[in-house]
């Protein structure tokens, strides 16, 4: 059976998932691009008898050496060479959309353009003649209306057809006397290096090192011809050509459009009504948080509802587990395995929910708008305002808000998004510092938990600019965004990817969690014979031994060790505690035991808290920071600079307290 | 380098007034960043609205709309068209 490779090409938001999944349906495939972070979907389908691979590439403005993604999807085409690559087109955005046309064109892939959006230009009353510029660009276009799966099969017959077809010659764009003298030059230079010219498209590359692209530079490393071309690149202002290219580009897209366009006048579109009041100076701001507020509420009450049916499932089965001989087996699977994966599986659906939300409103959008709204606010710490969104989910659970940092372009800033995440106090943190204010704060309780939330996010903005300072340092990439047009999103197309991320979640994250969870019961139960937790077994040991490390913050191995228990879930804490203090699963007599033991007061309550808020994010975030950077190092750096900033947090805290109330 | 264009940048321009670009300083990817989003000298911009904060702007540029950061738009040279 023939077999063929197509890559799926595309400014953002122009309906590129869409017809992604209209082509493969569920048959997909999500994983990431070697050795990097980015997002890659491939799929598998066939058609009229033959068997396509669908790889969907970054969405990119164009294929220069911009931002990762525009790496990636430029390194797919140069070093696999698919058979076809389809560029998804916005037909009501053609002369933008068409820049990257040009650029696929000069390098050399067999190309065929997807004339997508088709509807919304006629509905305005453009006349696109999609003829002529299939004769104008001698390439295949077709006309495609992605969310309604029109054109899907006539594409795909294009691509084929032009798969089979013998290569075409390098049409591209005729840059002007001079540009193409130099061209001409490189070229001679590069073809002596027969490596260089078996592997790339030379004219490309000419092009490339005329515009100072450094990747293309690279490509020049330890080639034969690497002496003559810099000569030839010597006497060239690398920059002002990089201008010139571009403008030429632009100048041959107008001279095809004016051929093929007949565009209706420009009328006051929908999109700018609705943004006249989204982004409005007084509107934008209370409607922005309207919307947040919403998502947060909807997420927690649909969330929570399954959430809860989960726990109870998982409290069913650990009865049953209980029954299990041996007893160290029913242990393993009731306490370790039952008990610290159900823990944070109950934090499923919230995740799914937030997904969901997220992907409606990047669909719709919205998301392009709420960045424009924060990126103020956001700058001032050195971050992008895509950033703000991701920090605000983070006062829910951290997993999905790091997940969520997927919408940031820029590389470090999305590092220095994610290490800071774990600072935003999440919902699993409350359940502690509602029952120590409780015991400690009576009525200013209130008082103190907001100034901790405060603290979270000072700490948060805090180091994300001392990251950009330090380790992370850079300008800031010119901050130049999209607005896209409203468009009404499926909900197919939000289902496919909510379920896309949150099973991936799962995948990537279950491992380490149910790892952590047996190593931690591990600790807990052992050695043989111990009560479960108590301060005879390894963890009471350890905590023991953190004493010396927790009594300048005026806590002790108790609580060392409900901490460690921390580590499963945050609100895991509370339970722990509750055990340590022989309290059981009562709240109130817990509250009665910390409240008579005579080492605790508000000063070292508060220090706890301190502590609580900031040291180790929890097993579920540490998988994803793993997953999401892709690097143990950063995983670990995200503990031990967490445990730094809390205990010295703590310490102060605890000191400060001591001068307050004494104790 | 002078700015060219009388010394207004893209900025400077106030809602609803359109302006051609006569030059752009931005240095590496951002410029580069640019040229990819259609700004480059000779296209044609429209200042639409500011965001609620004062920063950044939204422009239209060859038919779709685009936000800019104002220290971003400083480095574009523009001269304004005859209202
Ligand atoms: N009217 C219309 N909407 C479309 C079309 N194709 C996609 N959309 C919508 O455009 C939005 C963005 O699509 P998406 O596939 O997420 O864009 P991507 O960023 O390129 O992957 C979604 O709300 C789609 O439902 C189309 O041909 N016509």
């Amino acid at each position: 059976m023939q077999q063929f490779t197509v890559a799926l090409a595309g400014n953002p938001n122009v309906g590129k998932t869409t017809i992604f999944n209209a082509v493969t349906g569920s048959r997909q495939h999500v994983g990431n691009w070697p050795g990097v972070t980015v997002e890659k979907k491939t799929g598998r389908i066939s058609h009229r008898g033959i068997e396509i691979d669908v790889v969907d590439l970054p969405g990119t403005y164009s294929l220069t050496a911009y931002s990762l993604d525009e790496i990636v999807a430029r390194d797919f085409i140069l070093d696999e060479k698919p058979d076809v690559v389809i560029q998804v087109v916005d037909a009501t955005n053609l002369e933008r959309n068409l820049y990257l046309t040009t650029q696929l064109m000069e390098i050399g892939a067999p190309l065929v353009v997807a004339l997508n959006v088709a509807d919304l230009a006629e509905a305005r009353g453009d006349a696109i003649d999609a003829e002529r510029l299939q004769s104008l660009l001698a390439i295949p276009v077709v006309r495609t209306v992605g969310n309604r799966g029109e054109g899907i099969e006539d594409m795909l017959d294009a691509a084929i057809r032009e798969a089979e077809s013998p290569p075409r010659h390098e049409h591209t764009v005729g840059y002007g006397d001079d540009a193409e003298a130099a061209i001409a030059r490189l070229v001679t230079a590069l073809s002596a290096d027969a490596d260089l010219a078996g592997h790339y498209p030379l004219r490309w590359l000419a092009v490339r090192l005329l515009e100072g692209d450094e990747h293309a530079d690279c490509r020049l490393e330890g080639s034969p011809a690497r002496e003559a071309a810099l000569e030839i690149l010597a006497g060239i202002d690398r920059e002002a050509c990089e201008a010139a290219l571009a403008d030429k580009r632009y100048e041959v897209i107008a001279a095809i459009l004016a051929q093929v366009c007949r565009l209706a006048p420009e009328k006051i579109s929908a999109s700018d009504r609705i943004d006249r009041v989204v982004t409005n100076r007084y509107l934008g701001i209370p409607i922005f948080l309207a919307l947040m507020w919403g998502a947060f509420e909807l997420t927690f009450a649909v969330g929570g509802f399954f959430g809860e049916a989960i726990e109870a499932g998982f409290g069913v089965l650990g009865e049953a587990a209980a029954t299990i001989e041996p007893g160290w087996l029913a242990s393993l699977i009731g306490d370790g395995i039952l008990g610290g994966v159900g823990a944070v599986l109950a934090f499923v659906p919230h995740i799914f929910i937030l997904f969901l939300i997220l992907s409606i409103m990047e669909a719709s959008g919205y998301l392009a708008r709420a960045a424009f709204i924060m990126d103020r606010l956001m700058y001032a710490f050195g971050l992008p305002g895509k950033a703000f969104i991701p920090m605000l989910m983070g006062f829910g659970c951290n997993v999905p808000a790091i997940m969520a940092t997927r919408t940031i372009e820029d590389h470090k800033e999305r590092l220095i998004t994610i290490m800071v995440n774990p600072f935003i106090s999440c919902g699993a943190r409350l359940p502690i510092y509602v029952l120590f204010t409780g015991i400690f704060f009576g009525r200013e309780a209130g008082t103190v938990i907001f100034a901790l939330y405060v603290l979270g996010i000072a700490v948060a903005i805090g180091s994300a600019k001392l990251f950009r300072s330090t380790i992370l340092p850079g300008e800031s990439a010119a901050f130049i965004m999209e607005l896209p047009p409203y468009r009404l999103p499926t909900l197919r197309g939000s289902m496919i990817q909510m379920w896309d991320r949150g099973s991936t979640y799962l995948k990537k994250a279950g491992g380490i969690i149910l790892i952590g969870a047996v190593i931690i019961w591990a600790l807990a139960s052992n050695p043989p014979g111990v009560e479960y937790g108590s301060q005879e077994s390894l963890v009471g040991i350890i905590g023991n031994m953190l004493s010396p490390a927790v009594e300048p913050l005026g806590l002790n191995g108790k609580i060392a060790v409900a901490l460690i228990f921390g580590i499963l879930a945050k609100e895991i804490v509370v339970s722990s505690l509750g055990v340590l203090y022989g309290a059981g699963e009562d709240a109130g007599s817990l509250t009665d035991a910390l409240a008579a033991d005579p080492g605790l007061g508000p000063a070292s309550a508060l220090a706890l808290m301190v502590f609580a808020l900031l040291y180790l994010p929890c097993i579920a975030t540490l998988a994803v920071i793993r997953a999401e950077t892709g690097s143990w190092r950063w995983t670990g750096f995200a503990v031990g600079y967490g445990v730094v900033i809390a205990w010295l947090l703590a310490f102060f805290a605890y000191q400060a307290g001591r001068l307050i109330w004494g104790i | 380098m002078l700015p060219r264009g009388g010394g207004v940048t893209l900025d400077r321009i106030i809602p609803e007034q359109a302006c051609r670009i006569v030059g752009i300083r931005a240095r590496g990817r951002s410029r580069r960043r640019m040229f990819a989003m259609g700004l480059v000298p000779g296209a044609r911009v429209e200042m639409l609205r500011t965001a609620p904060l004062g920063d950044p702007v939204e422009y239209r540029v060859r038919g779709y709309c685009l936000a800019i950061r104002k220290a971003d738009a400083g480095l574009i040279d523009v001269m304004p068209e005859e209202q």
